[in-house]
């Protein structure tokens, strides 16, 4: 056993803090003044942050689950809203399921010169992986998409989309599903996209008898249902880091304020009622961490054990958020619901991480079932 | 004991859902049922169509232009009100000021301004909070000093909720230098018209606007416009908390919520069938559901104990507590109901008329901020602490 980080991610981890602490600007974001900053990308890619999310096979230099729990806590203590978990998932699974020729693209993608997007959830699909009623058809060589997808962060800035849809059976199953590699502007593509509340850009994609060559197809058809469930599980581990690290942020400054705000003569930390529940927020936070730890450390583990994990974490770092982001709101007074003030950010991006992979509530019921299975 | 509502109350009941039905513009029950932002007109519209039938402020006696309700009269309008979408009645004027000005006001004072709130003339709002006075309100600091028939006014007031339409403000104000902290403060009213005044807007978490920081530079006040004794203001503000919380448990915009979750519930989907058909969040709505039932009672309870002349101390600080957390709890599992498109932030969306369509159901559109806006709940008002603490000290001891 060894909880301490490697020296390579102890360095990583202090670079991108002073980073990111540098460049990130929480009440612009708030203020939506910025959906996220290019010169902060950059920064990133330069830093080797983005490499950090590939392994060594696919032209980075990490890929394991210790490597995103670092990098996204990171981006999380600084609420940045830079799209890194679309690179890490579309990303992921070019490199898991492209042809040589589409895995030429991640030079780019790690160099940060491309922007990608995972289009898969649609309307009415919830949190539900295998919900898919796109359809992908064949015509010739090439292939015919038509279907809805909804809340695709970053779609309206990637330059490729990665697009699941099904090329049999019925719209929950998990036999049947397709994944394809959409470059932007594709004719047939019709993209609405709009600011997300905690930062950053969604869209409501429609495509319309959109044509693809052969060549877009990543992977075998009909068979991507378990790439999709693996990526899944690291995009909940990043996630979920992601959270852990808008948690200490929060909780620090939340600590900073009842040091420094008097009421009735005395810094409100005095106020045993207060201190109590911050002690409690601080529990939590630590159980959160373990929960993350956790998950990181059995991305590679078999499928069972792995899901397992996933639903155990983003349930307990679920129902944890909620705790932190409304006791600290609370203990703040006013102050705490101001756009003008840091928490704003960080709450709002730190409650918006239950709207994806699932809230707790969906995830204690597939730990349960999956628990019987 | 009996539960049921009598032949008076029945009646009531029925008379306000004719009058809602025929009167409540849809135009404004679709803003409210939309979570869309209601503006200042629109108010001063819904006030005047309840003031119609001196409905406005019922709970006034008659001779004051209200209809002298009783405790049910109230529960049944707050029912039947927030049922309907009615925007809600704006508390500064009619539930805060008025009553104020029944028990401390000079037959002058009540003669100018208690018709002026009902017929719309004067837009009151609320000048207690400061920045280094929250919780701790008497350590408030803005000066009101006596030069001649004028109090010279200074400071700064914070928090104050639509300060942005209101044309009068009512304030705390120190007098007194001298003793505790409490014994130095009056009651002042103000015309927010008056030089020195500056209002600049609070930009809340939800991105709306509806707090404000009021400063004051110099502002004259006449001094007839001290309401009470000087240094009496701290009884007053007490007078106004223990008394007035009325529709402090919000059953009815609680009620409104639950059927608002429900609905959304049946219509999202889950493993494709109706979310509301889940085990788990059947059971989460159930038990907000149990709760609601339950608070109904309590609400009632309290409220004909007050009737019966019986000032509610801690049972309103408890009717606060709980019946704020109840709607904070429904906020958070409506806004989980909607799953995704919980996400989309499009403020334009939020104000009616703007052809800025929603991303989504249009139900989700408002959830979030609703969610964060109303994390307030637990704050104003005397925040659910300090409830806790009244309640402790009133009924423990402590
Ligand atoms: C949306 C909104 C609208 C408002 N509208 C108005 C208005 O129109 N007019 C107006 O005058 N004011 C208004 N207020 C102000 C409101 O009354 C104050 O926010 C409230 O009194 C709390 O004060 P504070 O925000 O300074 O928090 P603080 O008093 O600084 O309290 C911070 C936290 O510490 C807790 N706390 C404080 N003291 C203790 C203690 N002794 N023991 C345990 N816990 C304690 C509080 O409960 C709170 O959780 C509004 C506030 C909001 C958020």
């Amino acid at each position: 056993m060894d909880f301490t980080l490697t020296e390579e991610r102890q360095m990583l981890q202090d670079g991108l803090r002073r980073m990111l602490a540098d460049k990130v600007d929480p009440k612009a974001v708030a203020r939506g003044d910025t959906a996220w900053s290019t010169e902060t990308w950059e920064a990133l890619a330069e830093m080797g942050v983005i490499g950090a999310l590939f392994s060594e096979d696919d032209g980075g230099f990490g890929g394991a689950g210790f490597d995103l729990m670092v990098v996204f806590e990171e981006m999380g203590r600084a609420g940045a809203p830079e799209p890194l978990m679309e690179t890490l998932i579309a990303g992921g699974l070019i490199a898991e399921l492209g042809s040589d020729a589409q895995k030429a693209h991640l030079d780019a993608v790690i160099g940060g010169a491309v922007q990608l997007a995972f289009a898969h959830s649609e309307p009415g699909a919830r949190f539900d992986l295998e919900r898919v009623a796109t359809e992908a058809r064949q015509d010739g060589d090439g292939w015919i998409l038509t279907g809805r997808k909804s809340v695709v962060a970053n779609g309206g800035e990637a330059d490729y989309i990665v697009v699941s849809a099904r090329v049999s059976g019925n719209t929950g199953d998990r036999d049947g599903l397709a994944l394809f590699l959409v470059p932007k502007g594709t004719e047939g593509l019709d993209l609405r996209d709009y600011p997300l509340t905690g930062g950053g850009r969604g869209a409501e994609i429609a495509m319309e008898d959109m044509r693809l060559p052969a060549d877009a197809l990543l992977g075998e058809a009909g068979h991507a249902f378990p790439a999709i469930e693996r990526a899944n599980a690291r995009a909940v581990a990043a996630q979920t880091a992601e959270a852990l690290g808008l948690m200490e942020r929060i909780k620090d400054l939340t600590a900073d304020y009842l040091q420094q705000r008097t009421q009735f003569d005395k810094p409100l930390i005095k106020f045993q009622a207060l201190a109590f529940r911050m002690a409690d927020v601080l529990i939590e936070i630590e159980q959160a961490r373990s929960a993350v730890i956790n998950l990181c450390g059995h991305l590679d583990a078999d499928r069972e054990t792995r899901e397992l994990h996933v639903s155990a974490t983003k349930q307990l770092v679920g129902e944890t958020a909620k705790l932190v982001v409304e006791e600290s709101i609370q203990m703040h007074g006013g102050i705490g619901i101001t756009q003008e003030y840091d928490l704003a950010h960080f709450a709002r991006r730190l409650t918006m991480v239950e709207h994806r992979f699932g809230d707790a509530l969906f995830h204690l019921g597939r730990f349960s079932r999956l628990r019987m299975a | 004991m009996d539960l049921s509502y009598s032949e008076k109350h029945e009646a009531f009941r029925k008379d306000l859902r004719t009058f809602l039905d025929e009167k409540l513009p849809k135009r404004l029950s679709d803003k409210v049922r939309l979570g869309q932002r209601l503006t200042k007109e629109d108010m001063e519209e819904w006030h005047a169509i309840l003031q119609t039938r001196n409905w406005l402020a019922g709970h006034w006696p008659e001779e004051y232009g209200g209809s002298g309700w009783d405790a049910v009269e109230r529960h049944i309008f707050e029912e039947e009100t927030t049922r309907a979408n009615a925007p809600r009645i704006l508390p500064f004027g009619i539930m805060m000021l008025g009553p104020v000005l029944m028990k401390f006001g000079s037959e002058d004072q009540k003669a100018h301004w208690l018709p002026r709130i009902l017929n719309g003339t004067d837009w009151w709002c609320q000048g207690y909070s400061e920045p280094g006075a929250g919780s701790d309100l008497a350590a408030l600091k803005t000066t009101a000093e006596r030069d001649g028939d004028h109090y010279v006014v200074n400071g700064q007031k914070t928090w104050t909720t639509l300060a942005q339409y209101a044309d009068h403000i009512f304030c705390l104000v120190r007098t007194g230098k001298d003793g505790k902290k409490q014994e130095g403060i009056s009651f002042l009213l103000i015309d927010m018209d008056d030089p020195g005044i500056e209002v600049r807007p609070i930009y809340l978490i939800d991105g709306g606007a509806e707090v404000n920081e009021v400063w004051f530079k110099d502002v004259r006040v006449p001094v007839e416009n001290l309401v009470g004794e000087e240094n009496q203001g701290w009884t007053i503000a007490k007078y106004l908390l223990t008394h007035e919380r009325t529709n402090i448990a919000g059953v009815g915009f609680a009620t409104q919520a639950l059927e608002n979750l429900k609905r959304i519930a049946g219509l999202e989907h889950q493993a494709g069938k109706p979310l509301i058909e889940d085990p788990l969040f059947a059971a989460e709505i159930a038990r907000l559901e149990i709760q609601l039932m339950a608070m109904a009672t309590t609400n009632l309870r309290v409220v004909s104990a007050a009737a019966e002349g019986n000032a509610p101390g801690a049972e309103s600080s408890m009717l606060k507590v709980k019946g704020t957390v109840i709607r904070q709890e429904l906020n958070d599992l409506t806004r989980r109901a909607c799953g995704p498109y919980a996400m989309p932030f499009v403020s334009e969306a939020l104000e009616a008329g703007s052809n800025v369509e929603p991303v989504g159901p249009d139900y989700a559109a408002p959830v979030s901020g609703k969610y964060f806006n109303n994390r307030k709940l637990s704050i104003y008002g005397g925040s659910n602490e300090v409830q806790k603490q009244i309640i402790a000290k009133m009924k423990l001891g402590a």
